[in-house]
């Protein structure tokens, strides 16, 4: 018989005041298998943990239970508790007697009576533990990572410089991501290009990055230090080996298609550079638009390359590959403006959204960086910036802040300003919101010094009379209704997560919250981690963030892939399927029903277990028809004699 | 009441003005409404002093002019002593006032003054309410 | 001792009583209030308009005045002209171009100001220089039981550069009534504007603001108003017949000049031709704290 010590916690008053806690321990001091028990006001305490060794050594226990909070908060804790004094840690059994029992009821009869019954249910449960090792796995040293943006490439720098293989995965023909369309900075307002692209040759020369563009992740397998990864990458039909980048295809090549780089606002070949300081920077073929496909119907940039270099028999390439970690640094999207009627996008020429004017006002950009509105080419003197285009709005749109849009609405209007110095920029916000290092003094210069004009309500409507936009708005504060007769409208659209990221975190089982960013494994305290083992969040897919921010989370991930990379092998839960090969008939349900691939026939038609790739769902466990399949220290047998407390 | 904004009254020239008889940068104002919540007698206006600055960086002056407000603030400083951005709203005020009384807007006549109990008035008490009525 | 001293208008007319409360308890405490020769008035109101120096003159006159009589200092009893007198000279003396042009503006005075003269009011004088201590040791006739409500206004305290204490907390008027023996009453409107000229053009305002001011100190306890602005005590004390009209509950409260109760502390005694210069009869609370 085992001897199993039971540790009550009032946890302060969040237990006792629902359970009385002096009570069971006296009740329960005669139940069968309990060979101590007792309580204390907080055992995740050290004198806590203190009190529980020495129980363990004073009573010779050999088995532990500990009713206290939820096991996701403090079961490592205990574990490790009574491992220091040489008892298995898988003898720990948690009775959570607080989420589940005190904070979800209020009279304390009843509280007591259920915890006295989860007590005695882990008590059942204990009596039938084993002792069990992790299981140990080889850890592959290899990171991918998947998105090139700033957060991607900050990521895939840092686990390079610290010794290991990156294959960073970008779905677009460069890296660079928004960043590289930005124009300046806030509240430096230095060069958005010019500090980034150091960064992105230093990457296109890592030796330790391996680089795919127009690639995409398809499908992944294996878990924590063993991931398989099919990549999928679209051929790019130019040889960069022999391409000269001479621009003759692209002279030649007869399709215009508007410019992702350039937002729409110019207007690119079918087969092109997306722009200056692409890495790799090589010609790319759009397939979707390129006529050369049909080669009776083009075909003009084969004819005018003379270096050769472009095929149009290309294949897309499948590359599988194993990686240990995975650091997922997605990205955003502008949520799209034709979802807001009244503001006239798409109808209005000169109604842009936020990425549209960082390109007007880019040296690179379709204006060469003069401040010109898309209609007519004229210098726009009056612009209205609307703040909380989509965000904060639960009942229409997004009910979410996107954190960045107070300060680049700010940033815009002073470059305006810059640009056009007797224009008049005016902003509708409902609140500024600039908490950032030197964000808010940012603000007030704008404020104080340049003019800007901030009027505090949200804009109503807009349409266009003559060449003006009719701005509606209302400035709150002195209860006016306000009207503006604006050249230009720039709208901070909702940050939302980019495009496609949904179907690939879909693919990867990776938790997202109801707008479709990346959950973290804890709000707090693990805000670098997915809840699905090996997988690390970096930027703004996690949800709206600015660059200083996408790069430390960058830095942190790659900082919690390093510590991972630094180990031999990676340890795995025991708590997992077991197949009683006396009972099993090879029927193979369970190989079918396994989501990860980890039970297969042996040669004696025994439905064994891949102990590797085992994550202990016990989906094979319900399905196996004769009882054969059992999960480690949660077999039929525990559960029955937990259900048989329960029910008698 | 609908309020059009444009460029053209942005820091238009009676701006200017106030700007040069008070010193005081009325875009500095983030509307905090610190002047406002500590003002004494601001029941008795029909704009608050957050809302003159508001209406002064949209350059309407003429609102202002025609309000009740400037003449109901009585230079008690309250709030030139708290805001957070060294706005002396006080001269602000007076700077108003003063727009009106040069035009002689708002002038009180000495000679046909109607008060009561004229002769228990300290001497102080008129010759300040002169200075500040009269321009 | 003698202490150069700046009455301003009201201290001769209505207010006749201030200067001669204050005069009686300096006496007992060896100073002597001698009034500058041929001032002029403050201005009452520092002018505020940055584009008009003529509105400053009035205020320099005295300044430029009292150095041409050899007087490094000028004592101010009158809250008004203190700050006033104060503003004007920060005015001209921060700003030497400033000083240039009122100077110029003041020639038939034969004379230019050169900045040297010091303003005081008598309260910090009281604090700094005679000490409240001296004061409490002099005092013969202790305003026992005597609960008083210390009004600052504006004037004391505002801007901040020319506060004579600390601009939101100050209690320079409450250590002073602590030295005289009494229980000084902190009150929640005590820095507020007492609604100022606005009894002239739009005297519901100052009606409503004397109202708020009194009814705020006689909440917490107050026997009686301290005040050191005669347009404070004007509008405190000749508007309580008003508010008695537009509140019905309202209870009268004798509104004192600082110097007055001094005076009775410090034995002067009391004299009636001060409490015609009263509207609220301020002889009863003494008698009933038998300090008369």
């Amino acid at each position: 018989m085992k001897r199993i010590g039971v540790f009550i916690c009032h946890c302060g008053v969040n237990i006792a005041d629902t359970v009385d806690v002096e009570l069971l321990t006296e009740k329960l001091a005669d139940y069968p298998g309990i060979a101590h028990i007792e309580n204390y006001m907080f055992m995740c305490s050290d004198p806590g943990q203190n009190l529980i060794k020495d129980a363990v050594k004073t009573h010779k226990l050999d088995s532990v239970v500990v009713a206290a909070c939820s096991p996701t908060l403090h079961e490592s804790t205990f574990q490790n508790a009574i491992a220091e004094v040489d008892v298995n840690k898988y003898q720990l059994e948690i009775g959570n007697i607080r989420e589940q029992c005190s904070w979800v009821h209020s009279n304390k009869e009843e509280g007591t009576r259920k915890a006295e019954l989860i007590i005695k249910t882990a008590v059942e449960k204990a009596k039938l533990n084993q002792s069990l090792d992790p299981v140990s796995a080889p850890l592959t040293k290899r990171v991918l990572i998947i998105g090139g943006g700033i957060a991607g490439i900050q990521a895939a720098l840092d686990i390079a410089d610290g010794g290991y293989e990156v294959v960073l995965v970008e779905k677009k023909p460069s890296i660079g991501g928004h960043m590289i369309q930005l124009s300046e900075t806030f509240p430096t307002l230095d060069c958005s290009q010019c500090i980034l692209t150091p960064k992105m040759v230093q990457l296109g020369k890592h030796k330790n990055i391996k680089l795919y563009v127009n690639s995409e992740v398809e499908a992944i397998g294996g878990f924590m230090g063993n991931f398989k990864v099919t990549i999928k990458r679209q051929p790019q039909y130019v040889d960069p080996d022999k391409c000269t980048l001479c621009d003759d295809c692209t002279v030649a090549c007869p399709v215009v298609v508007p410019s992702e780089y350039d937002e729409g606002l110019t207007y690119r070949k079918a087969i092109y550079v997306p722009f200056p300081q692409a890495i790799p920077a090589s010609y790319t073929i759009d397939t979707e638009n390129c006529l050369g496909f049909e080669p009776i119907a083009c075909g003009e940039c084969k004819k005018a390359c003379l270096a050769e270099a472009i095929d149009y028999d290309k294949k897309e390439e499948i590359f599988i590959e194993d990686f240990g970690a995975v650091i997922l640094a997605t990205g955003f999207d502008l949520y799209p403006v034709e979802n807001i009627p009244e503001y006239g996008y798409g109808k209005y020429l000169d109604v842009l959204n936020g990425l549209q004017f960082e390109r007007i006002l880019s040296a690179t950009g379709p204006t060469g960086g003069k401040m010109l509105r898309p209609s007519d080419g004229k210098v726009p003197k009056e612009i209205v910036f609307i703040q909380c285009s989509g965000s904060r709005d639960p009942e229409r749109h997004k009910p979410y802040c996107s954190k960045i849009c107070c300060m680049y609405t700010l940033k815009h209007a002073k470059l305006y300003k810059h640009k056009v110095h007797d224009g008049q920029p005016y902003i509708f916000y409902i609140d500024i919101r600039s908490g950032g290092k030197r964000y808010e003094e940012f603000i007030q210069e704008g404020v104080s010094e340049d003019g800007i004009v901030y009027i505090r309500g949200k804009v109503a409507k807009i349409y266009k009379e003559g060449d003006k936009m009719i701005v509606h708005g209302m400035d709150t504060l002195t209860g006016h209704k306000v009207k503006i007769k604006a050249d230009m409208v720039v709208l901070a659209q909702s940050i939302v997560p980019s495009e496609g990221s949904g179907k690939l975190f879909k693919t990867l089982k990776l938790g997202t919250d109801s707008n479709g960013f990346m959950s973290e494994a804890h709000p707090k305290l693990r805000p670098l981690e997915s809840l699905q083992s090996g997988f690390y969040l970096a930027g703004a897919g996690q949800g709206p963030k600015d660059i200083p921010d996408a790069v430390s989370q960058a830095s942190g991930a790659a900082a919690k892939v390093l510590a991972l990379m630094s180990n031999d092998e990676v340890q795995h839960e025991p708590i997992i399927a077991t197949v009683d090969e006396n009972k099993c008939s090879g029927c193979s349900v369970c190989i079918g029903t396994c989501p990860y691939g980890a039970r297969e026939l042996n040669e004696d038609r025994i439905a064994a277990v891949n102990d590797i790739l085992c994550e202990g769902c016990g989906a094979c466990i319900s399905a196996c028809p004769s009882g054969a399949s059992q999960q480690k220290n949660l077999t039929d047998d525990q559960i029955m004699k937990m259900i048989n407390v329960i029910i008698n | 009441m609908y309020l059009e904004i444009s460029k053209k009254d942005i820091n238009n020239e009676l701006v200017q003005k106030i700007h040069e008889i008070s010193g005081q940068n009325v875009f500095d104002c983030y509307q905090c409404g610190n002047c406002s919540s500590g003002c004494p007698v601001v029941d008795y206006m029909d704009i608050t002093p957050n809302q003159v600055l508001r209406l002064s960086q949209y350059g309407s002056i003429e609102e202002i002019l025609k309000s009740e407000t400037i003449w109901v603030c009585s230079t008690c400083l309250q709030c030139s002593t708290r805001c957070p951005k060294g706005i002396d709203v006080a001269k602000l005020m007076e700077a108003f006032r003063t727009v009106n009384l040069r035009d002689g807007v708002g002038v009180v006549d000495p000679d046909h003054l109607e008060v009561e109990n004229k002769d228990e008035l300290p001497p102080i008490l008129l010759v300040c309410a002169m200075r500040k009525l009269t321009g | 001792m003698k202490l150069p001293y700046y009455p301003g208008c009201t201290l001769k007319a209505n207010a006749k009583h201030f200067e001669d409360s204050a005069q009686k308890a300096l006496e007992k405490l060896d100073y002597q209030l001698e009034e500058m020769k041929d001032w002029v008035c403050c201005g009452t109101v520092f002018s505020m308009t940055s584009d008009d120096l003529m509105l400053q003159l009035s205020s320099i006159r005295n300044l430029l005045r009292a150095e041409k009589q050899d007087l490094k200092e000028l004592v101010t009893l009158c809250s008004m002209c203190y700050n006033t007198l104060k503003q004007s000279k920060d005015f001209v003396e921060g700003d030497l171009d400033n000083l240039e042009k009122v100077n110029n503006f003041m020639y038939m005075e034969e004379a230019e100001y050169k900045g040297q003269v010091e303003i005081y009011h008598l309260l910090t004088l009281l604090r700094d220089r005679i000490k409240f201590e001296t004061v409490k040791a002099e005092v013969t006739n202790p305003l026992k039981g005597l609960k008083v409500g210390a009004y600052y206004g504006c004037l004391l305290v505002r801007p901040q550069k020319f506060a004579i204490d600390d601009f939101e907390a100050p209690t320079i008027m409450e250590d002073l009534v602590e030295s005289l023996g009494a229980e000084a009453i902190d009150f929640q409107f005590k820095l507020e504007c007492c609604g100022a000229y606005q009894t002239i053009t739009k005297k519901n305002i100052s009606v409503k603001r004397a109202y708020e001011i009194l009814d705020s100190a006689q909440r917490v306890g107050c026997d009686a108003i301290i005040t050191s602005c005669p347009l404070c005590a004007y509008n405190l004390d000749f508007l309580q017949k008003e508010i008695e009209k537009e509140y019905v509950d309202f209870q009268t409260i004798p509104i004192f000049y600082f110097t007055e109760l001094m005076a009775v502390a410090l034995g002067v005694g009391w004299n009636g031709e001060w409490t015609k210069k009263h509207d609220v009869d301020p002889e009863p609370i003494l008698i009933e704290k038998n300090l008369i």
